[in-house]
């Protein structure tokens, strides 16, 4: 599927975003199951097993909107 | 007054389906572009429900709390799954868009094809996604089993009725109908989610019910349930089996439809920041199955499928319980229509079009995926009937150990083209053989904690102690097959470069990663675009929205955009 190039191809590829590190908390934090395996604290009575992970989901809100908005204003 | 509410409500959705097709009407649907990816046209909110309505499935809210109410903390996992898909989604995601944008595909395999130069590789990640997606068209075909057994229909009726309904409402409209209803499933859903909630509050909170889930595990037979993991051997499976979900959402065909119907690619990165929403709404289906514990509530049966419409029934006033399960309908609707169609696609780009039919029309593509997508819903009866596990959620990680198979293909392929196309196809093969042999191996598991002698395909995660290790560790079955996939690969690649075979051409470039919307280098998306240069096809029919000057949401005047961005551009 040979093409002919035409000459905007050369445009410069979009900038790398800043902050993409801030993503390794919502990557990490669901996979450390030997910190969370565990019934205390509680939480309105929900052991600690389940209302962590669900604080996971509220970390990986925030950071994946920061890197969003900082790459947003890099462009 | 259940049925009543129920039928009326899912009623009304089907008629909702069916005038989807003039939602934001195309001048023509019948081509593969408009049926099968909504004419990439869908915004911020549509892609995020779109996404969320075949992500989030009656897989969530059915088979979820059914297996955290049999099995306890372990049926959680799939609230972390979730959460770590979408960092990864928002890192890879605009990647996939963009070059599917650039190069007008409509399936993962028809990248591979030109990624690895191989239509015979193509083929086989085709089939293998077609395959995978049958068991998870198959629970939610389960799931919508589960709300008419409640409902008192027994028999085989469920199933036809579900199967009629899936197909009635692909068949005309394909992705405008799962996207429009998806807005209607959400505004049902978070109604049950927060009356539910409010019920647990309303009867002694969660510490209480809790307390009781608590007890109730430590009198079952099985060691393995409880509200926690009850150590390593349980968290080694916990993370394996969270990894291997994550990985395969990006290997599933249907989820990469919902990305690839996204107008932008800033429409795609937001949204994976809303998607975590979903997993909250989860988490507390999940921990619903506590609740069901707690208030003694009893499967239909003793199908555990039917432990979430039974508690609604129990708990629920009557018209209440009606719009849950309509909430529930709907979400087992959504999915299977959108797995089917991104099924389909895969048959008519990578084998029809490929192999049958290379000088097919835009037409008769479209025509073909329509049949195509009943045959799959057809495939997904198939496995009900033959491949029945106590939990359905392992229909799902069953499909999923498949479709992971194709991993190094198509998402480790989106990185690098340093793989070799035999050494793909070769890890492909193998890891297929393997996962399925393994499947086969694990039998069924009856209410005693025994396995069931004779039985095959009863659920997905592989107890390490069968190798002959001191443990009584799991370990995801897809996740052992992608290593010894990977392994394969890695040593294939490097002996056959080695060697000096000729491995395939990469016909994609960098710059086809990055495109976007606004770029004027997409011109030579019309002409890719099922092969027609000089004759757009559907929405890329210039003025098929009458919008004249080419301008931008910031009121620019792009330059030489093509008539297809240019109505995107005006549509924002």
């Amino acid at each position: 599927m040979a093409y002919p190039r035409s000459p905007e191809r050369h445009t410069p590829l979009r900038p790398r975003a800043r902050g993409r590190w801030l993503l390794i908390l919502p990557i990490g934090m669901p996979l450390l199951a030997p910190v969370y395996d565990r019934v205390n604290p509680q939480l309105w009575g929900i052991p600690f097993f389940f209302w962590y992970q669900m604080a996971c989901a509220l970390v990986a809100i925030v950071t994946i909107s920061t890197v969003y908005l900082l790459s947003k204003g890099r462009r | 007054m259940e049925i009543g509410v129920f039928s009326g409500l899912l009623g009304l959705m089907l008629v909702l389906g069916f005038a989807a097709a003039r939602w934001r009407q195309p001048s023509s649907i019948h081509s593969l572009e408009e049926w099968g990816v909504g004419g990439r046209a869908f915004g911020n909110w549509t892609t995020w429900f779109l996404l969320g309505g075949s992500m989030f499935t009656a897989y969530t809210f059915v088979a979820v709390p059914a297996l955290t109410y049999g099995v306890g903390a372990m049926g959680f996992f799939a609230i972390p799954f979730a959460i770590l898909t979408t960092p990864l989604a928002y890192l890879l995601s605009t990647r996939i868009w963009s070059v599917a944008h650039a190069r007008g595909y409509v399936t993962p395999a028809e990248f591979v094809r030109d990624r690895f130069g191989s239509r015979g590789l193509a083929a086989m990640v085709a089939v293998t996604g077609i395959v995978a997606t049958m068991p998870y068209v198959a629970v939610q075909l389960i799931a919508l089993q589960a709300v008419f057994k409640t409902l008192g229909i027994a028999g085989d009726w469920p199933l036809v009725i579900s199967i009629a309904m899936i197909s009635i409402s692909t068949f005309r409209s394909g992705l405008r109908a799962p996207a429009l209803l998806s807005i209607a499933k959400d505004v049902l859903l978070i109604w049950v989610v927060l009356s539910a909630v409010l019920i647990v509050a309303m009867s002694g909170g969660w510490g209480a019910t809790f307390d009781a889930a608590s007890t109730w595990f430590s009198r079952t037979p099985s060691p393995a349930d409880g509200i926690t993991l009850g150590g390593r051997a349980g968290e080694i499976g916990y993370v394996s089996i969270i990894v291997g979900s994550a990985l395969s959402i990006f290997a599933y065909p249907h989820a990469i439809t919902g990305i690839l119907a996204a107008k932008d690619r800033a429409t795609v990165q937001r949204n994976t920041a809303a998607l975590p929403i979903y997993a909250l709404a989860l988490g507390l289906m999940g921990m619903l199955g506590f609740f069901a514990i707690s208030k003694g509530v009893l499967p239909v049966g003793g199908d555990l499928n039917t432990v979430t419409p039974q508690m609604f029934h129990k708990l629920f006033p009557a018209w209440s319980a009606g719009v849950a399960y309509a909430a529930l309908g709907v979400a087992a609707l959504i999915p299977a229509a959108v797995m089917s169609i991104s099924a389909a696609n895969l048959f008519t780009r990578s084998i029809y079009k490929e192999y049958l039919r290379p000088e097919a029309t835009p037409r008769e593509e479209a025509r073909v995926s329509r049949w195509a997508s009943l045959v799959v819903k057809f495939g997904a009866v198939l496995f009900i009937l033959f491949v029945n596990p106590q939990y359905s959620a392992e229909l799902q990680l069953i499909g999923g150990a498949v479709v992971l198979q194709t991993i190094p293909a198509v998402f480790i392929g989106l990185m690098t083209r340093w793989f070799h196309r035999y050494a793909l196809a070769a890890g492909l093969i193998v890891g297929l053989g393997f996962s399925i042999g393994l499947l086969y191996r694990i039998p069924d598991y009856a209410v005693t904690g025994l396995p069931v002698p004779g039985s095959h395909f009863g659920g997905a995660s592989w107890p390490l102690a069968n190798w002959g290790f001191p443990t009584t560790a799991t370990v995801y079955v897809g996740v052992l097959a992608l290593a010894l996939n990977l392994a394969i690969v890695v040593v294939g690649s490097l002996v056959l470069q080695l060697v000096g075979v000729r491995g395939g051409s990469d016909d994609i470039e960098a710059a086809d990663f990055q495109a976007d919307s606004d770029d004027p280098t997409l011109k030579r998306l019309d002409g890719l675009l099922d092969g027609l240069p000089s004759q757009p096809v559907g929405a890329h029919e210039a003025g098929a929205f009458g919008y004249a000057p080419a301008v931008d949401s910031a009121g620019r005047v792009l330059p030489s955009a093509s008539a297809a961005v240019r109505r995107r551009a005006t549509m924002r």
